[in-house]
């Protein structure tokens, strides 16, 4: 698997990171050998087995529709960037 | 002091020859003199220290101490600790004061241990050698031109060079028990779901689980006496009864079964490496386990898997970091996207990246099938590998790494060569079952662990299984040279 840099440039779009023009050749490079590892999965066949998505293969247990939180905005707050009137604060997104 | 285990000085503490006052100073000073050559701790938290201990003191004096109390420990810098910077390795987190404590946190402050500060990790828990930090590498107390190993590097070496009597790590992929063999000591991941997941940075939320890293086992059990239990915030975390992990510790290990993976000793395993772990699996034949061969035939297919598996979730999971609720954010951003893109860009460190772009590639349309859903195929495989050999042996033995330590910088740019160095460990987050590291010798002068890989909700025989063999040897006890 070799991908070009425009392959690097879709991915880091889907991600969401801003990658610097000069670092592409180097992503493209370690991104290319690590597919190569992952790519050995292709040797075996896998027909007809279920798929283990969960160590103990079991469900998240679920919890009782109940709120169980109180409201701390003031403190969880304390760590953004940017609020005002208790709202996060984002570049104008609506013109 | 600095040669006592947890277990002995909770003995000291209980006998008042020494406060907890007195025995956290040692510790800070320790760290303040020796860590600057080490790195180990990306914060020392000595007011809330002194505090704690303080705190532990009058409950020793009044005569409500636990056999925790007033011991000092640290915690991998991946545990949210209330009011404390939490940074998980990278510059995302820099300036993230976590607003709660990990269940974790307050367990094992709630049991009256006293935090001696935040370890130095892999950014993201996403490394073998601890070169990732965005606070820097850090140095193996053994030789300081060598790696730690990762992503528990700043534990390890702390635990190693005695600058805190034990600490906490995290293990996805091997990064409690790889550390724990290149430095020496004692690891243990559990089985996934036994010790809560609150609270802990997420990387693979499929994988990710917490454990001890200690002197031994008989501290790594004291330690995760306090750690393990059902947690109801931890969707993840197993509804069962937590066994005394002390109670066992001397049961004999007569008539024991221990399977020896032939896939664990073919290429690429070093010589010197070999040697040390055979050489272990002959002392507990003496102590009458009968070793059995057994095969785990999908051994070769656990890091592909893994490479999948982990990056997904971790693509998933690290998409919270967007720059508006908290964490790093670019200065001017000038529209939405660019907020994302280069708050992103600019807090993550190349190996996060790398992990991110691999995840996002292998869930993107088109490919989930050929990657994701075929690796979840191969993970049943490997997982089945283990459920059949458990029918036959009570644990399994091998090396935890296939080399010694190496050279920082050595593999820095070469990411797959890096991840090959977790070969032995990887299989078994993949079938969330607990395995220990343990101190088992020397291959040119840097330490070597044995790896003891137990059935789900085994971790009483893997402890026991390991204090036997360090009632024998003691490989356990020895520290680096230089670190006084």
């Amino acid at each position: 698997m070799s991908l070009e840099k425009q392959d690097v440039e879709k991915i880091a779009h889907l991600a969401r990171l801003a990658i610097d023009e000069s670092a592409i050749p180097g992503y493209a490079e370690d991104l290319s050998g690590i597919l190569d590892l992952v790519d050995q999965m292709s040797a075996v066949d896998t027909d007809g087995i279920e798929p283990l998505a969960h160590p103990h293969d079991a469900n998240q247990r679920l919890r009782e529709d109940v709120v169980t939180e109180e409201n701390q905005r003031e403190l969880l707050q304390s760590n953004a960037p940017q609020t005002d009137a208790g709202l996060f604060l984002v570049p104008k997104v609506i013109e | 002091m600095k040669e006592k285990t947890l277990a002995e000085l909770s003995a000291l503490i209980a006998q008042k020859e020494i406060s907890s006052v007195e025995l956290t100073q040692y510790y800070l000073d320790r760290i303040e003199r020796l860590d600057g050559g080490l790195n180990s701790f990306i914060s020392v938290t000595q007011e809330v220290a002194l505090k704690q201990a303080a705190a532990a003191d009058q409950k020793i004096a009044a005569g409500t101490a636990g056999p925790l109390t007033g011991l000092p420990m640290a915690h991998k810098d991946i545990f949210c600790t209330q009011g404390v910077r939490t940074s998980c390795g990278s510059k995302m987190l820099d300036n993230f004061i976590a607003p709660y404590n990990a269940t974790v946190v307050e367990q094992v402050s709630n049991a009256g241990m006293v935090m001696l500060g935040k370890t130095n990790m892999d950014e993201f828990a996403m490394g073998s050698s601890n070169e990732t930090s965005y606070y820097g590498a850090v140095s193996n107390p053994w030789d300081t031109d060598y790696v730690p190993g990762g992503s528990s590097g700043g534990s390890a070496a702390a635990v190693a060079a005695r600058l805190t009597p034990i600490a906490t790590g995290t293990d996805t992929g091997g990064s409690i028990r790889q550390p724990a063999a290149l430095c020496g000591i004692t690891g243990l991941k559990p089985t996934y779901g036994r010790v809560s997941r609150w609270g802990m940075i997420a990387f693979a939320s499929s994988l990710d689980q917490g454990g001890p890293m200690a002197q031994s086992a008989e501290d790594a059990a004291l330690l995760l006496n306090e750690m393990a239990g059902f947690d109801p915030k931890d969707s993840t975390s197993i509804e069962r009864d937590v066994p005394d992990y002390s109670a066992n510790l001397n049961d004999s290990l007569k008539g024991v079964k221990i399977g020896i993976p032939r896939e664990y000793f073919s290429e690429g395993l070093e010589g010197g490496v070999e040697n040390v772990v055979q050489d272990a699996i002959t002392e507990y034949r003496k102590m009458g386990a009968e070793v059995i061969d057994i095969d785990l035939p999908n051994t070769n297919l656990a890091v592909p898997t893994y490479y999948v598996v982990a990056p997904a979730e971790c693509s998933s999971n690290l998409s919270r970091y967007d720059g508006v609720r908290y964490g790093h954010r670019c200065d001017d951003p000038k529209d939405l996207e660019d907020l994302y893109k280069r708050s992103r860009g600019e807090g993550f460190g190349d190996e996060v990246k790398r992990r991110i772009m691999i995840g996002a590639y292998t869930l993107s349309a088109g490919y989930y099938d050929a990657y994701y859903l075929k690796a979840q195929r191969l993970r049943r495989l490997i997982s089945e590998d283990f459920s059949n050999a458990f029918s036959k042996v009570d644990v399994i033995m091998g090396p935890v790494t296939p080399n010694t330590a190496f050279r920082k910088g050595e593999k820095a740019d070469d990411p797959v060569s890096m991840y090959l160095s977790d070969i032995y460990t990887i299989a078994v987050n993949l079938a969330g079952l607990p395995g220990m590291s343990i101190p088992a010798g020397f291959s040119d002068n840097m330490p070597v662990g044995l790896q003891l890989i137990g059935n789900h909700f085994d971790e009483s025989k893997l402890l026991n299984l390991a204090h036997q063999y360090q009632s024998v040897t003691d490989w356990h006890r020895q520290a680096p040279a230089g670190i006084e």
